[in-house]
């Protein structure tokens, strides 16, 4: 089955975008990222804090399948409505760094909607890092363990 | 079984993939990787193959047990890691969709 998700990684830039096309009007899609018990639905993470605003901030919880408790948070630097969040976002106590996302959100039909994130890394390294992650993630496991996985595959 | 795959094949199942994250710590014996699923036995021997096949895995005879240890070479061809990231976004994705739609008949 075709992805409706799209990646894209420059070799040597310290950014990433991604893009999706939803079958969701735009005002749907924008509640799904800012209406905490949405995000919960669908991220599969408790919301602590999400102030929809500008100099707001955010932070939620994940509890992976062994238990643990994981923080994500970040600062909102500018949210328009059914346009734009620039936020920033980090993986607390994991070493790893802050990365700086702008999402811009844009109705297509009346139906239909697109997002993209616009990520941007501090390092390449730190680029990839988030990529393995990614993948890792996906797959449900504990933290720590991946973080001593993505390190071996760096070798 | 000598069907010719990818490494992008082998990595777009996730039992498969959970398979690689466990031998990536160290190198197990199939019994040893078998344990950790629920799937029957032949079923994982089935994924072991596969991922031998595409060189993800290594065999390593020691004594009478053979053990399966991770490539990191071949691991390094599925570039950047960015396919399973994809996908990853796309199943999350495709959660919002089908949250959303349920508001969306809600109203």
């Amino acid at each position: 089955m075709e992805l409706k998700t799209k990646v894209h990684a420059e070799e040597g830039k310290l950014e990433l975008i991604v893009t999706r096309e939803f079958d969701l009007p735009l005002e749907l899609l924008f509640r799904a990222y800012t209406e905490p018990e949405i995000v919960e639905e669908w991220m599969g993470t408790k919301v602590l804090t999400l102030e929809n605003k500008k100099h707001g901030s955010w932070q939620f919880e994940t509890t992976d399948p062994t238990g643990n408790k994981h923080l994500f948070s970040g600062t909102i630097h500018d949210f328009v409505p059914e346009e734009k969040i620039i936020r920033t976002f980090e993986m607390e106590n994991t070493g790893f760094g802050v990365q700086l996302e702008f999402l811009e959100f844009e109705k297509l039909t009346d139906d239909t909607s697109k997002l993209r994130m616009h990520i941007l890394y501090k390092t390449l390294e730190e680029r990839a890092q988030y990529l393995k992650i990614g993948m890792a993630r996906g797959m449900g496991l504990a933290h720590n363990r991946l973080e001593k996985i993505a390190i071996k595959f760096k070798k | 079984m000598n069907l010719r795959r990818d490494v992008f094949q082998a990595i777009a199942d996730p039992t498969r993939r959970a398979i690689l994250v466990l031998v990536a710590t160290h190198a197990m014996t199939a019994g040893a990787i078998a344990a950790n699923f629920d799937t029957a036995r032949p079923t994982v021997s089935k994924h072991l193959a596969i991922l031998t096949e595409c060189e993800l895995l290594k065999q390593e005879q020691n004594g009478r047990e053979i053990y399966y240890h991770l490539n990191p070479q071949k691991m390094k061809e599925i570039a950047d890691f960015i396919e399973p990231f994809r996908k990853t976004w796309d199943d999350r994705f495709n959660k919002l969709e089908a949250v959303m739609k349920k508001y969306q008949t809600k109203k």
